[in-house]
């Protein structure tokens, strides 16, 4: 047998030719994506080369600021020998003078098959799937989804737990504008998580729990039945005016600390997306200590994304082919 | 002129409360007496099956000249109003620059003449530049032809700039038409606040901005003793607020706009920016509520809220769309499918809100097919089964979320001063 063989192959099964976010996905086909991600966790210590995408154009198209997302989405795409084309806007697309569509129908124009799109406006990459005819990945859109983070917090502990049946995750923090959030919750309920938010009420939008989670105002509530707790960025960017009176008192209701960790479950995992602020979500022991799952996030992403990737480029040839 | 006889219609007036089969005679310009016909007539109209109607008038719509002529021009939105059924329209200052003086009022009214499409009559700011500090100059905007004032989509949230403007417009018993919402409460916001918004990730304008708002205009009205009139209700409580004040007896009037009889907050669950527009759609128990104030008279009108973008313009990230759809050749069907069809509101309690009930808004003499008053009349075929297609639109602007939507009930024929000023493709001009 030759390696190839040993490569990991993606699902025939796999039927969608969008990732726009985890709301609408089913959870085998959740499951799918992870079970694909840990085939490449697998094999990443051989040092193999891959060539799953070869001769397949996946564009970056970001149009809000990021490094960490597009950097892992860019590696992804390379680890898997793809052609990847870069396209970063700063701010709205109108004070260029062109609309964002007419950007994306430019870059889909030079022959890119997958698009992965980061926006500020929430529904901007559906909007696109609409008027394109490449296949597009959701990198993070306003406050809707950023479904490759969902799935690889997931990913995450699913790896450390096994499973996510009865397991109970905190979500702490800015619920209201979090994307990851809402990605989370998603994927986190149908997988059989039960799940918490919990932050200042402020920050808890409207009719959340009708998501099936529940929700806590204090941390401290929380943390003897969590077996994971997230703790999500608090969003200065996005937040208009104050949601909570300083910083300070932010950090001493709900941020994670040594002495919030003695009293929380021996075993917890902490997660945060990042970028961490130090010292306002988490302190700084807590993050570098032995319950923190942040760089094993970082690194599992880069086979999520190489997953999602993967499964909706073999759509897109399915097509070409059909 | 001459002479214009509509006959074999089913005559509507809301104005007397009249239902009835009969013939309708135009001469020079007015409605004529009832009784036989002497003399020769010009021209016949067999209304057979048709009903006939004063011609609809709208209290509030947004024609974007001066300023943004690729949106809608005074031409253009007069001849989209008058496919719609509609004589008379009048304009929000939602120009540039902003109807705030003698001068640009006597522009709208002169477009309007100039075009000679259906009556086009202006709406004065009430603050300068609607910037909701200080006063127009409402007096000499009277004389220049304003019918009523407004800040249009600007609410003036100053309550004693609000105060003064009650107070000053009483002088001439003028209505304040407001859009009557918190403009903190609603900063950033997209769509109505509440479990949608949240899975959609978009920012919410909380049903209470409007309610607060209500509240407050109500209580200028009971210190002030002027007139407001409250645009595009979308609230429950609103209705309930409004209910109590004229219960009371104020001078506190409202309307509606079609779209929002017909949609929930659920259809932003494609983003499409069509269905972005303020005041948002709400949840359906917020509709229904607005439903039962049409049904009991607490909400007198009927608006399109006529909100025309070029397309360029709307077709933009949610974020970044303006607010706003096209109303005026869709607001007849779209009533007959949310009122007329499911029983809620007879023809004539439907017709009064878009005829009688703006012309008492404004203080027209038209809205009613009294005879010596003008000759504004509508022919409406109540059966006609047809499709809603953008691009046949009369306006500029094709934002409407429902297009290619299947249509019951459409205008026939427009008659503005007694002469036939739009007639349906098929139908004799």
């Amino acid at each position: 047998m030759s390696l190839k063989s040993a490569e990991p192959v993606a699902p025939d099964s796999w039927k969608r030719r969008h990732l726009l976010g985890l709301q609408t996905l089913e959870r085998n086909e959740i499951e799918q994506i992870l079970d694909h991600a840990a085939r490449f966790k697998q094999l990443s210590h051989s040092r193999t080369r891959l060539e799953h995408l070869r001769g397949v154009v996946v564009a970056n198209l970001f149009f809000e600021p990021s490094t960490r997302t597009r950097t892992s989405f860019s590696l992804a795409a390379k680890r898997l020998s793809a052609d990847t084309v870069d396209f970063t806007a700063s701010g709205s697309s109108l004070s260029k003078g062109e609309t964002f569509i007419d950007t994306a129908l430019t870059i889909e124009s030079m022959g890119v098959d997958l698009m992965v799109v980061r926006h500020s406006s929430s529904g901007a990459p559906e909007m696109l799937s609409r008027y394109l005819k490449c296949g597009i990945l959701n990198a993070g859109d306003g406050t809707h989804e950023h479904p490759t983070q969902g799935l690889l917090d997931i990913f995450t502990i699913r790896d450390r737990l096994g499973t996510l049946e009865g397991k109970t995750v905190a979500l702490v923090g800015d619920i209201k504008h979090s994307r990851v959030a809402r990605s989370n919750i998603w994927g986190l309920t149908k997988l059989g998580a039960r799940v918490v938010v919990c932050g200042p009420a402020t920050l808890i939008p409207p009719g959340i729990e009708q998501l099936g989670v529940r929700v806590a105002n204090r941390l401290d509530d929380v943390l003897p039945e969590a077996d994971v707790i997230n703790l999500l960025r608090v969003q200065f960017e996005r937040q208009r005016g104050t949601y909570f009176p300083s910083i300070a008192e932010y950090a001493h209701l709900f941020g994670m600390n040594r002495d919030r960790v003695r009293r929380a479950r021996k075993d917890v995992l902490i997660l945060a997306p990042g970028p961490i602020n130090r010292g306002v979500e988490i302190s700084s022991d807590v993050a570098d200590g032995p319950h923190s799952q942040i760089l094993h996030q970082v690194t599992n992403g880069l086979f999520v994304r190489m997953a999602c990737l993967d499964l909706l480029a073999r759509r897109q040839m399915q097509e070409h082919v059909g | 002129m001459g002479t214009l006889l509509i006959k074999n219609g089913r005559l509507i007036d809301p104005s007397r409360g009249q239902d009835t089969l009969g013939d309708l005679l135009l001469v020079d310009g007015a409605i004529a007496k009832p009784g036989p016909v002497s003399g020769t007539v010009d021209r016949t109209i067999d209304a057979t099956g048709l009903i006939v109607a004063p011609g609809f008038i709208d209290s509030h719509v947004s024609f974007r000249e001066p300023g943004s002529d690729e949106d809608e021009t005074i031409a253009s939105g007069a001849s989209a109003a008058l496919a719609g059924g509609f004589t008379t329209v009048a304009c929000l200052p939602e120009t540039m620059p902003v109807t705030d003086s003698r001068a640009s009022a006597e522009f709208i009214a002169r477009q309007g003449e100039r075009a000679s499409r259906c009556r086009v009559l202006p709406i004065g700011a009430v603050t300068k530049n609607r910037e909701g500090k200080e006063l127009s100059e409402i007096g000499q905007l009277i004389e220049g032809g304003a019918v009523g004032f407004s800040d249009g989509k600007q609410p003036i949230a100053n309550a004693e700039i609000m105060r003064r403007a009650l107070q000053y417009t009483r002088m001439w018993n003028r209505p304040i038409l407001h859009h009557a919402q918190v403009p903190e409460l609603v900063q950033g916001g997209i769509m109505h606040e509440g479990y949608q918004s949240t899975v959609f990730g978009l920012q919410g304008m909380p049903a209470a901005a409007e309610e607060i708002m209500v509240r407050r205009d109500i209580a200028l009205v009971e210190t002030t003793g002027g007139r407001i009139h409250l645009m595009s209700l979308s609230s429950r409580r609103s209705v309930e607020e409004v209910r109590q004040a004229i219960g009371r007896g104020m001078a506190v009037t409202a309307d509606v706009t079609p779209h929002h009889l017909l949609l929930t907050d659920e259809c932003l669950a494609g983003y499409n920016t069509h269905f972005k527009v303020d005041p948002p759609f709400r949840s359906s128990d917020h509709r229904d509520a607005l439903i039962e104030g049409l049904k009991d008279g607490t909400i007198g009108l009927i608006a399109s809220d006529h909100q025309p973008y070029a397309e360029e313009k709307k077709n933009l990230e949610i974020d970044h769309a303006p607010f706003g759809i096209v109303g005026l050749e869709t607001l007849l069907p779209l009533c007959v499918e949310a009122l007329i069809l499911p029983g809620h509101l007879t023809w004539l309690q439907f017709l009064e809100k878009i005829t009688f009930g703006p012309a008492r808004l404004l203080g027209l003499s038209t809205g009613t097919l009294q005879a010596g008053r003008p000759a504004d009349v509508t022919l409406i075929d109540p059966e006609a089964r047809w499709q809603i297609d953008a691009r046949q639109f009369h306006s500029r602007s094709h934002n409407t979320p429902f297009n290619g939507r299947a249509a019951h009930g459409r205008v026939e024929y427009t008659i503005v001063g007694g002469e036939v000023k739009y007639a349906r493709p098929g139908r004799q001009p």
